[in-house]
């Protein structure tokens, strides 16, 4: 945390400042020169809860966690001493087929981000779905996942979803919401006029199907889509270039330059799990010298993921990036006027080298507008990629996967002026919270009593179900049957593994029950559909349908590539579309939070406290701006400011990111829920408040002003800091070079000495020790991080929390430097603040053969396995934290409280049966996944054979969706990890030390075009 | 000057100053034997069941197959308890009206599980797998005593870390032939017998004696 | 003899006499005793022993707290996730150095200042200990499972892992402690009886004659009582030197740049002796003031443990010095860094307190003035107490807060209940220490009548 002084000048303000932007979790009231007052400020941190954490993570309350604790103190302190209470056995009655007691089921099913499938595997104990997996065979998941997709599992379990239905806040029946909504039909006018229904993107075809057919029942009916964060410009775009909204898929794996406007493909966005992969399957470099890398060129506002592993990066407003995107058609040929508004951010020499570049790589590049940019810069890309020849190439176009495209913004905008209007009876919203999240000039909460009867159904008593008459609780995928289609159009069928726990119900049934069928079932809906449209009949489908619900995807239904022609004349008619307001001014960034998304995903601890890419900031969003812009407006990290946009303004905290464009601030949607659970209400500001239909992702004119207070963001690793004449004095990062922790070359360095990242004492000081070393006949585990193939999505440090159940802290606690991750992603920068090189490094324990933990345990609660790991047994530990303090890694983590979770019975189901749930006062770590490698082992001695290689695969391998991450018997030299480890390229973390782990890395290699100096 | 002791009191310090050696020690012992009986360990302390199930009935003089019941012994980490269908296969033909049955009909009837009392129970924090020992030759009654003996089923072993451990680091005195495994009445060679064989089948089935932490905990 | 140098050379030689002239077998028993017996409880010892018993009592608190939240209540992080308690027990135990250092060492080299101040240094120790004991119990998260250190047979066929130094601490202090204490309780038997013979009332009779287990004083009473004390001495001496090196190794054992030196041992050693003898100075004159005891505890006592002070302050300055040569010399960049944290890092300010109150301040030592003057030697010894407690601060602290890995780096805060813990030992170490003065001879009766004569046999040569 960033509350280190800058070492140049004793107390100086911009220390102070640093300071207590770190640290502290409140505001409160402080004149500047109180702020550079340590002992205040030690004073307040010795308050012993900062205010905002009475109410902690995942629901725990303070005083509970209190009483809990007395409890547990108690238990723990008797086990010593007490015998175990007696525990009963309940067996089935009539036993379930294929469930082995004791023996983890899989099945393939389906998620869903802005209505796009990615195809996932869950695994099953007894009939409780516990982790969440990629499915190999599924095109948007090919076996990655994301945050999103881990941390889905905790949702299922959330003891803040929505229970019951609710009518006009007293609790109520599913089969009473089923006969109200019968009556509410028939009152209806036989053309159904006034019946409105409000859902998210859709492309469930039977969803689908089953609104055309009610429809068809009430032609005045009508159907609205709206998501906070669409795929509008994108639809828009495609529309202004081809005259239709279709969809564009991309090929990364066969794209040789690839340049991003402002697109963060590799987070966000349908088909992003698949894109990842692609990506990294092309920064591969197991070829050796000979190997072939991708150049990545990214023009963006705010650092991302995806920006962070660009071989270029420009800093550039997103208004600008219509200027650049402009530049570049022209410089590929492409017919269009130079920008109104031309920009001095963007190098000439820039635009020209990237031209060639492209230019030099027809129909092997590849040019991707993102969801913010407005629809003529999609178009543009559509332009450049046809001049380049992309198309059908790298660039694949199809027919819309949605199930009816619309422009969605447009579509609420038509329901809030009819509901305005006094024109709607009923309306119906479908899992969407339109009330928080709609655009601030709407007035949607307003608008939306002007129903006459409001129908809510969610996972969640939202803000919008409180306005509703009617609320419904929606069933969590993992309780549905339903289907939908991946970013290419291949149907995925979302089967139930589990019967819902609540009283939740799909969107079909609850359509279902308007359009008379409410008897059907979603299977039957789901199944009805898919047999009425297949050609197979009876035993044919009857097949085709087990093997689908076997591979959770209706093979061949992926949608196939159209040809489009460019409309000549998208150019004149994309004039009137540039972004609007003075572009001059300060312009703000609306963007879905790295997290938390736009809000859907607020209330999982999981994703609350991830630290997010680049910032590490952990339960906030904030006005993030440059260091530029925060010298100029006098700003720093940690200011609490009010932000003004037209009539409408806000309260944020600053945090200043490096690398992020001048003149541009950067707000995080989806914070500052007011009714989204224990978790998700509170933290972080709401920043749909500034948002206007006008101009929904970026705006100009943004006044701010200082409020004198100061916020405090928990972020996980400290950053640079500022000191006042504004010289970065980025402690960390150089020490971080000066140790040689992050390797790096470029490619032309790496062909020249393909060893630089080998350390000559490295070598020489493997067998510098008096002790023995240990015998690993055998198998002996190891681990191999690509640094080039890591994107820092996070995806690792969720599947491994979900896998390992560890506990969620609360920003209290992770201020205070107690996070729980068991892997966590360092991240560094190196050059200058303006635009610096960002590196990840994902640090799991490092397994050591020297481990330093090991020897310094008192009751060697950590001691040396055969194969090499370094084993934790909990019930051991007595909580010395010696071990954590010998670590020179600090992987290890310690549980100050009890964070663990042992009173919301709703949770004890999610828990990997596998791993201990850790008590207070326990150390606890990585183990690779141990009670993976001792199932595989099992199974291999029962078999009478040794463990194949990729047979175990640890939580944060199988979720990588850049596969950087690879495990394996290190003493197999035919395995993968092996050959990995065997590459030039392959370093272990101060290996000076001699720890000799077994963790080690791949150095990062950098492509960058000799022609660009920056 | 008037004595404030009488001269017993020397006898009496000596005495407590010697005494206060062997109290500690007896204490020290005491707590030991505690913790080693039955009382504490549960060990041959005959468990009362919602219904007298008899394994000496069962599996010893009906020699009923342990995997009749147990399905999963051989596949997972849990032997698996039967459920009440499995009872209903005979005892819907036999014994279809003694009372002693009652809560198993029931049981099938309303749908409802009998709670069995568990009798081995492992803490949390301890991994145990059925299928890997069975797959090695380790015998149900190595760990389970008679079974076919007892009328009311009861602990056979402290399941103390040490009563593992005595198994795991010398395996060649239990380890048994994979096809007596499930034999209830097996009687192991004496002494010396037994080593050989173990020895010999230690590698046969290559049994490694596992004793770091992560076999059992995670 | 008069001059500066003569006195740092021959100390011991010094004519001026241990104890104030005029004084009798007599007197002295009756000085001493009389605190005990007629003296009775005085407003000022009440008024003293309240505050440390409230202090005990905040003790009570934050330890029950601490058992029902965790030692999550202490500003303990990662990466220090060592803070106050670790610091406050190896302060707690160097304080608890000089007792058995001046009974055991000094009797073994027959040095006969310490007859005035050795009880109630021993006292000091004793009660020290406790103190620093309580730590290593209450920073683990689990402290209902301190038996896992121990050795016994049991159960789960596991022993403590005896390669980590936490376990060798478990030995070492709980031998020093024991060792400590019979040697104050063999020391006090025949005082225990003279108040014993003493005492007027019936209660104080039986219980001191319990305590002084049927002393009547004869040949064979005494050569056994000087024999027990030899033996002792002679266990408790190698102790002195032990214990300290062992709690250093809980460091130097590490691999953290700043713990892991070879130079730890001797300067603990040293470290604990300077704040021992600290200690001891700032207890003995407040006492000796208040008590009148100023002819029993001479300027010369005073003076001379002065003078110990400064010795053991100069091989502490040593030992720094070395540490930072080390860190420079060896071109180890981490322990580079870890010498430039502490003088640019975020706690420079503590370590900069550090060196002026171990080193410079105490350089004041070499006047004699500064020695002779009550005000000005009190005032140095709290000084040096506060930097020995610093010194463990900054060893603990600032190695730990920014080792190896940078992205890990914090600053680690003591929150309220770190005070107060602290605060809270001294409520114990002193409560302890009232209660002592109260209810026994807290100088050395039969010690100091040996003194008696020897003073006398000395008048004729001066």
């Amino acid at each position: 945390m960033s509350q280190d002084s800058n070492p140049k000048n004793s107390i100086d303000l911009a220390a102070a400042r640093a300071k207590l932007a770190g640290e502290g979790g409140r505001r409160f009231w402080q004149s500047l020169e109180e702020l550079s007052d340590t002992k205040e400020y030690r004073n307040f941190l010795e308050n012993e809860f900062p205010a905002n954490s009475e109410k902690d993570a995942d629901g725990i309350n303070r005083r509970d966690v209190l009483k809990l604790m007395a409890a547990s103190a108690a238990m723990a302190g008797l086990s010593a001493c007490t015998k175990l209470p007696t525990e009963k056995i309940v067996p089935y009655v009539r036993p379930p087929e294929q469930i082995i007691p004791g023996r983890p089921l899989f099945y393939a099913t389906s998620t869903q981000q802005g209505g796009v499938a990615t195809g996932v595997l869950v695994e099953s104990h007894m009939g409780r779905p516990t982790k969440i997996e990629g499915n190999p065979e599924h095109p948007g998941s090919l076996g990655g996942t994301d945050v999103f997709t881990q941390a889905s599992i905790l949702h299922l379990y959330d003891p803040d979803r929505s229970q019951t239905v609710v009518f006009e806040g007293r609790v109520s029946t599913w089969s009473d919401f089923v006969a109200a909504m019968g009556n509410a039909r028939i009152r209806l006018s036989p053309k159904g006029a006034g019946l409105r229904f409000l859902t998210r993107t859709v492309t469930s075809p039977t969803f689908g199907s089953q609104m055309r057919g009610l429809l068809a029942q009430f032609p005045e009916a009508k159907w609205h889509q709206y998501e906070p964060c669409s795929q509008d410009s994108a639809r828009e775009g495609a529309r202004l270039a081809f005259g239709r909204p279709v969809n564009t898929t991309y090929h990364f794996d066969q794209a040789d330059v690839i340049v991003s406007l402002d697109a963060d493909f590799l987070s966000r966005g349908p088909g992003h799990v698949r894109y990842a992969r692609e990506f990294a399957s092309r920064r591969d470099l197991s070829a050796g010298p000979a190997s072939k890398l991708n150049r990545f060129y990214a023009a963006e506002s705010m650092p991302t993921g995806t920006g962070a592993s660009s071989d270029h990066r420009l800093p550039l407003r997103s208004t600008d990036i219509d200027d650049l995107a402009r530049q570049l058609a022209a410089a590929v040929g492409v017919a269009v006027p130079p920008s109104a508004n031309a920009s001095a951010k963007i190098p000439a020499a820039w635009v020209s080298a990237v031209a060639r570049d492209l230019a030099a790589h027809r129909g092997s590049s590849l040019v991707i507008a993102g969801e913010q940019q407005p629809a003529f810069v999609h178009a543009l890309a559509h332009a450049i990629n046809a001049a380049l020849g992309n198309v059908g190439k790298t660039v694949v176009y199809t027919e819309s996967i949605e199930a009816n495209p619309v422009n969605q913004l447009e579509s609420l905008r038509d329901l809030v002026n009819d509901l305005n209007a006094g024109r709607v009876e009923i309306l119906v919203i479908i899992d969407g919270n339109p009330v928080y999240d709609a655009p601030a000039d709407f007035n949607f909460a307003d608008a939306l009593q002007n129903a006459k009867l409001r129908v809510h159904s969610g996972l969640y008593k939202d803000e919008t179900a409180e306005l509703c008459h009617w609320h419904a609780p929606a069933a969590h995928f993992l309780e549905s049957w339903s289907d939908a289609r991946a970013f290419d159009g291949t149907v995925g069928i979302v089967q139930p593994l589990i019967a819902p726990l609540y009283d939740g119900h799909t969107a079909h049934e609850v359509l279902a029950a308007f359009s008379g069928d409410s008897g059907k079932s979603g299977h039957d809906l789901v199944r009805g559909y898919w047999q009425s449209q297949r050609p197979e009949k009876d035993k044919a489908f009857e097949t085709l349908w087990e093997t689908s619900l076997h591979d959770g995807l209706i093979a061949g239904t992926a949608l196939p590539a159209i040809a489009v022609a460019l409309h000549a004349d998208f150019v004149s008619l994309g004039r009137q579309q540039t972004a609007s307001g003075d572009a001059s001014a300060l312009e703000v960034v609306f963007r879905p939070d790295p997290s938390i998304g736009d809000g859907e995903y607020a209330n999982n601890g999981w994703l609350q406290e991830l630290p997010k890419p680049v910032t590490r900031i952990t339960w906030d969003n904030a006005a993030m701006i440059s260091p530029g812009t925060a010298q100029h407006l006098s700003l720093t990290t940690g200011d609490y400011v009010s932000l003004k946009l037209v009539d409408r303004s806000m309260h944020a905290g600053v945090f200043i990111v490096p690398g992020h464009a001048d003149n541009c601030v950067t707000l995080h949607l989806g914070y500052g829920r007011s009714r989204a659970g224990n978790v998700g209400t509170g933290p972080g500001f709401n920043a749909y408040l500034l948002r206007n239909s006008a101009s929904p992702s970026v705006a100009h004119g943004l006044q701010i002003e200082k409020t004198g207070e100061k916020y405090y963001f928990a972020s996980t690793q400290q950053q640079y800091t500022i000191d006042v004449e504004g010289h970065p004095a980025e402690e960390e990062s150089q020490a971080a070079f000066s140790r040689d922790l992050v390797r790096i070359a470029t490619l032309d360095e790496f062909r020249k000495d393909p060893a630089f990242a080998k350390k000559t004492e490295e070598e020489e000081t493997k067998d510098l020790t008096i002790y023995p070393g240990f015998k690993y006949e055998g198998y002996s585990w190891g681990m191999s991080i690509d640094l080039n193939r890591c994107i820092g999505c996070n995806a690792c440090v969720v599947a491994c929390q979900s896998e390992n159940n560890i506990a969620v802290v609360g920003k209290d606690q992770v201020m205070r430097g107690r996070a729980m991750h068991w892997i966590r992603i360092d991240t560094y920068f190196r050059g200058n603040l303006e635009n610096p090189e960002m590196y990840y490094e994902p640090l799991p324990c490092m397994q050591c053969e020297n481990a330093p933990c090991e020897y310094v345990c008192p009751v060697g609660a950590t001691t040396h396995s055969p194969e090499g790991l370094n084993d934790m047994t909990y019930n051991r530990c007595v909580g010395t934290r010696y071990c954590s303090n010998n670590c020179p890694y600090k992987v290890r983590r310690f549980n100050f409280f009890l964070y663990s979770d042992y009173k919301t019975p709703s949770l004890y189901g999610m828990r990997n049966p596998n791993v201990t749930v850790r008590s207070r006062g326990v150390m606890e770590k990585c183990t690779y996944c141990v009670q993976r490698i001792n199932a595989a082992r099992i199974r291999s001695e029962e078999e009478n054979r040794t463990i194949r290689d990729g047979e175990i695969i640890t939580a944060c391998q199988s979720a990588c969706p850049a596969e950087a991450i690879v495990f394996g018997n290190i003493n197999d030299p035919n395995s993968r990890v092996s050959k990995l480890k065997a590459q030039t390229r392959d370093y272990s973390l101060l290996d000076d030390l001699n720890t000799r782990p077994r963790t080690t890395y791949l150095a990062r290699v950098r492509n960058p075009n000799p022609e660009i100096r920056d | 000057m008037s004595q404030i002791f009488h001269r017993s009191t020397n006898l009496v310090s000596r005495v407590s100053i010697y005494g206060a050696v062997l109290i500690i020690g007896a204490l020290g012992y005491a707590l030991y034997a505690i913790a080693m009986s039955p009382w504490y360990t549960d060990q041959n302390v005959k468990r009362q069941q919602p219904v007298p199930f008899s394994h000496r009935h069962h599996a010893g003089e009906l020699g009923i197959d342990c995997r009749y019941c147990h399905t999963s012994v051989e596949k997972s980490s849990f032997a698996g308890v039967p459920p009440t269908q499995t009872c209903m296969t005979c005892h819907s033909q036999i014994w279809t009206n003694a009372s002693m049955l009652e809560p198993v009909r029931a049981s099938y009837r309303d749908d409802t599980s009998i709670p069995w009392i568990r009798v081995n129970a492992l803490p949390d924090f301890v991994y145990f797998d059925h299928s890997i020992h069975i797959s090695k030759g380790i015998g149900c009654t190595t760990c389970h005593g008679q079974i076919a003996e007892m009328a009311l089923t009861e602990r056979a072993g402290t399941l103390y870390m040490s009563w593992c451990l005595n198994c795991h680091r010398q395996p060649e005195k239990f380890v048994r032939d994979k096809s007596e495994v499930f034999n209830p009445f097996y009687e192991p060679p004496s002494g010396a017998k037994q080593l050989e064989l173990g020895r010999k089948l230690v590698k046969e089935y290559k049994i490694q004696s596992y004793q770091h932490c992560s076999t059992c905990h995670r | 003899m008069d001059s500066e140098g003569s006195h740092n050379i021959a100390g011991v030689t010094e004519p001026e006499p241990l104890i104030g002239p005029g004084h009798t077998f007599e007197t002295v028993t009756d000085k001493i005793s009389s605190i005990v017996l007629t003296r009775g409880t005085t407003p000022g010892w009440v008024f003293g022993f309240l505050i440390a018993f409230s202090l005990l009592m905040l003790l009570n608190l934050v330890v029950t707290l601490l058992m029902i939240k965790g030692v999550g209540i202490w500003g303990i992080r990662v990466p220090t996730a060592w803070g106050f308690a670790i610091v406050n027990f190896v302060w707690w135990i160097g304080i608890g150095h000089a007792g058995t250092l001046i009974s055991a060492i000094l009797l073994l080299l027959h040095q006969k200042w310490r007859t005035s101040i050795n009880r109630f240094a021993e006292a000091m120790t004793i009660f020290a200990v406790m103190c620093a004991g309580m730590f290593p119990l209450l920073h683990m998260g689990r402290p209902w499972l301190f038996f896992y250190l121990m050795p016994y047979p049991n159960p789960m066929w596991m022993w403590p892992q005896f390669r980590s130094p936490l376990v060798w601490d478990v030995f070492a202090v709980s031998t020093y402690f024991t060792v400590s204490l019979l040697f104050w309780f063999v020391g006090l038997i025949p005082d225990l009886a003279t108040l014993r013979d003493r005492a007027k009332n019936k209660a104080a009779k039986i219980i001191y004659g319990m305590l002084s287990m049927g002393w009547r004083g004869s040949a064979v009473h005494w050569s056994r009582y000087e024999t027990a004390s030899l033996l002792l001495a002679g266990l408790a001496t190698p102790l002195v030197v032990s214990v300290h090196t062992v709690v250093s190794f809980d460091f130097t054992i590490g691999i953290i740049p700043g713990w892991h030196t070879t130079i730890f041992p001797p300067y603990f050693v040293a470290g604990a002796i300077y704040s021992g003898f600290a200690m001891v100075l700032t207890l003995a004159i407040p006492i000796r003031k208040y008590y009148h005891l100023e002819d029993l505890v001479t300027m010369r006592h005073l003076e001379t443990m002065a003078k110990v002070m400064l010795a053991t302050g100069l091989i502490v300055a040593y030992g720094y010095a070395i540490e930072a040569f080390m860190a420079i010399y060896s071109g180890d960049p981490y322990e580079r860094y870890m010498l430039w944290n502490r003088i640019h890092g975020p706690y420079r300010g503590l370590y900069f307190m550090l060196i002026a109150c171990n080193i410079v301040i105490p350089q004041s030592l070499w006047s004699r003035r500064v020695r002779r003057s009550i005000p000005l030697l009190f005032i140095v010894s709290l000084v040096v107490n506060t930097g020995m407690w610093l010194e463990r601060f900054v060893i603990v602290v600032i190695s730990l807060s920014r080792d190896f890995i940078p992205s890990s780096w914090a600053v680690y805060l003591p929150t309220k209940w770190d005070w107060a813990t602290y605060l809270g030992t001294f409520g114990l170490f002193f409560t302890l220490f009232y209660l002592f003065i109260r209810f026994l001879p807290m100088i050395s009766i039969v010690e100091v009548r040996s003194l008696v004569h020897e003073t006398s046999e000395e008048k004729p040569h001066s």
